[in-house]
């Protein structure tokens, strides 16, 4: 690092932290202020309602919440749905993708008509699923159980809000899967048929391989995603039933229990562990964007 | 300001664009009445009370009605989230009875003094004006209340019982009968089981909370509701929904025929009326059950108090709106015509009264004694932490579950309390 520089290098270097600041002070303001200032409350006792008890209290807010029952009951409950929802997004979405990738006819039209639950605002998609599922006004409320109320049971409610969400995100899991597919050299794939692999020894042998940059970005993607699910819950059971996940038992704690100590805790420690999930997908698993790390191309 | 005319224009164009839109949140700035928005749960007739209120103030005010989501949780959100950003657009609040505490211990509502709350204090049932108090202090004005009965069929059961042990056993002597035996109620894990046991306990002459509601006590009237919760959630008397069910699902139980008796909100009868005009022909009400004989039900009350939010710019307007829009002929007004029992006792005395509740003797009676649910600012947590632990009450262990109460409970006083 001893390299001196030119005049005119250093220059241009100056002008260019002098265009970042503004964005990076923006940057700042929004993102970092707010994450520290709830690292602040989760310190105190603070709730709204007794504004004159409020306290520093040190760490026993996370003692009260990690010791908790519905916070590990909803920690369960996220968990679960991540998992299940990102792997059959994963399978699903790589079906879809090697569809749109060899549509030969009707290629806008098949990928427009694929994308759009992703297209279509959740929560709006949650009511109509909603809808959907209670008796009288749904048409799926009866598939299963001749007068059962899916939505007012713990394991049906679950499933549903599943299903929702593979609904709603397997095109998003698709256009990153289709992005990957195009990433694998034709002429591969027709080698490798030259040599005699069937069609499923190209898919795992060639395609997966050079797809897995691609592949691990849209998980990484899709598991941050997933473990902040809010929207889908919120409306079909507005966590009833022990369906809360985080999201929601955060949003629950602080803004209908107005205890901003408790629920600035439950914030904080979501942070971290969707930071500890891109951690390790990121230096674990060397997830990076396509074709920016060295192992992005082949 | 620079003198090139390109920049004149530009900064001319920022103060357009930036003042504009803020003269438009001012509102009221260029003369004419101060606007008071009343903040209230949609109400079908309250506009004509508005109306009334806005003649009466011939000019000195206008109130205008905001109307609020339907959802109770929703009311409560919105208002919560505004005014703990402090607006000033809010003026008069239609506060749940419940929020009453809740909003004075955050401070979002001012309290009512001198000739204002003299008039509130005058001739105000003694149930609904305690839920309006928080520390000794008025904070809000009770616009309206509610309380259950007890309906029973005068076919299946001559004369109503007069306490729980009682209605257990008129029950299982109809079912040994093979007759309509079932005592259809809400026991659902939500409010309506916190509000059934409050009434329980305060029955029982037991306490949930402290005097001052800093303490979680659950003495032995407390154990004692829990004792008769659980004895009759496994008395075999219950319909088979009674752990999942609410207010109008249990009316509908009850109009479908299986029940003798049923303890619900005066709205059951006029509706019954209507959808099973033969079954309303035979069904009489009563004074809600007692835990003891000799002693009467002591029964929660509902209903909504209006408060003055603390950020109005015009309090005392706000403050003649509210006593306004509650006044004894308003009150009597809503009562006739959108079915909510007054708070102003002299009210049910009215001739129209008599036709609108033919009950209105028995609500009256059980209003004069009537309990209200724990009083604090932590209410919410409370009722959520109890609806959980009451849940099912068929596996009540009376003394335990008390522990597990009052362990939460007190967390929840402390701010401890976690919301599932």
């Amino acid at each position: 690092m001893t390299k001196v520089l030119s005049e005119g290098k250093r220059q241009e270097r100056r002008l260019g932290w002098l265009l970042c600041a503004p964005a990076a002070f923006v940057m700042v303001a929004v993102t970092a202020y707010p994450i520290l200032y709830s690292v602040w409350l989760s310190l105190q006792r603070f709730d709204l309602k007794f504004p004159d008890e409020r306290e520093f209290v040190g760490l026993e807010n996370y003692v009260t919440v990690l010791s908790n029952g519905y916070w590990w009951t909803a920690f369960g409950v996220t968990m679960l749905i991540t998992v299940v929802t990102v792997v059959i997004e994963l399978v699903l979405g790589m079906g879809l993708a090697l569809v749109m990738h060899r549509t030969l006819v009707g290629r806008g039209i098949v990928r427009t008509a694929a994308l759009i639950p992703y297209g279509i605002v959740t929560v709006v998609a949650a009511f109509s699923w909603r809808y959907a599922w209670t008796p009288d006004t749904g048409y799926l409320a009866n598939l299963l159980t001749p007068d059962g109320a899916p939505l007012t049971e713990r394991a049906g409610s679950l499933a549903i809000i599943i299903v929702a969400e593979i609904w709603k995100t397997t095109p998003f899991m698709a256009l990153l899967l289709m992005a990957g597919l195009a990433l694998v050299p034709e002429e591969l794939l027709r080698a490798a048929s030259m040599d005699g692999a069937t069609w499923w020894q190209r898919f795992t042998k060639v395609m997966l391989p050079v797809m897995k940059p691609a592949i691990l970005v849209a998980l990484l993607f899709r598991t941050l995603d997933a473990f902040r699910v809010f929207d889908n819950i919120y409306v079909l059971t507005a966590g009833a039933n022990e369906t809360s996940s985080v999201s929601m038992i955060a949003y629950n704690n602080l803004l209908r229990g107005l205890n901003l100590g408790i629920g600035s805790t439950m914030s904080v420690l979501i942070f971290l562990a969707v930071a500890l999930i891109a951690f390790i997908f990121v230096k674990l698993f060397g997830t990076a964007a396509p074709g920016a790390s060295d192992d992005g191309r082949r | 300001m620079g003198d090139n005319p390109r920049e004149r224009w530009f900064a001319l164009a920022a103060t357009v664009l930036v003042t504009v839109p803020l003269a438009a949140c001012g509102g009221q700035d260029g003369g004419g009445p101060p606007t008071i928005n009343f903040y209230n749960p949609p109400v079908e007739n309250m506009q004509t009370v508005i109306d009334e209120c806005n003649a009466a103030a011939n000019g000195r005010y206008e109130i205008v009605y905001r109307v609020l989501p339907r959802g109770a949780d929703d009311q409560r959100v919105q208002m919560v989230r505004r005014l703990a950003a402090q607006d000033e657009s809010m003026d008069v609040l239609g506060l749940d009875v419940t929020w009453t505490q809740e909003f004075a211990g955050a401070e979002w509502i001012r309290e009512w003094t001198g000739a204002d709350a003299a008039e509130v204090r005058n001739g105000t049932l003694p149930g609904p004006l305690e839920s309006a108090t928080y520390e000794d202090k008025l904070y809000a004005a009770p616009n309206n209340t509610n309380v259950q009965l007890l309906w029973y069929r005068t076919d299946l059961v001559p004369n109503p019982p007069r306490t729980w042990d009682e209605m257990i056993t008129q029950a299982q002597q109809l079912k040994a009968d093979g007759r309509p035996h079932q005592v259809i109620t809400m026991g659902a894990q939500y409010e309506g089981l916190v509000v059934l046991y409050n009434t329980l306990v305060a029955s029982a002459g037991g306490n949930i909370l402290s005097e001052d509601g800093r303490t979680a006590v659950l003495d032995d009237g407390a154990v004692r509701a829990l004792d008769v919760l659980q004895r009759f959630a496994t008395a075999g008397v219950t319909s088979p929904s009674f752990t999942n069910a609410l207010e109008d699902p249990a009316r509908l139980e009850f109009q479908g025929g299986n029940g003798a008796f049923q303890l619900n909100w005066p709205y059951v009868y006029p509706a019954m009326q209507e959808a099973a005009p033969d079954l309303a022909r035979n069904v009489r009400w009563a004074r809600y059950p007692g835990v003891d004989a000799n002693t009467p039900s002591r029964v929660t009350i509902g209903g909504t108090n209006l408060a003055v939010s603390a950020y109005s710019r015009y309090p005392e307007e706000s403050f003649e709106a509210a006593r306004c829009l509650r006044n004894a002929e308003h009150q009597q007004y809503a009562a006739i015509n959108d079915g909510v029992p007054p708070t102003i006792e002299s009210v049910y005395d009215a001739p129209e009264m008599a036709e609108a509740y033919p009950m209105k003797d028995v609500i009256l009676a059980e209003l004069q004694d009537a309990s209200v649910r724990p009083l604090s600012p932590a209410y919410q947590n409370i009722s959520t932490v109890m609806s959980a632990t009451l849940s099912p009450p068929g596996d009540i262990d009376p003394e335990r579950t008390a522990e597990q109460l009052r362990k939460q409970i007190q967390d929840a006083l402390e701010s401890k309390g976690v919301l599932p």
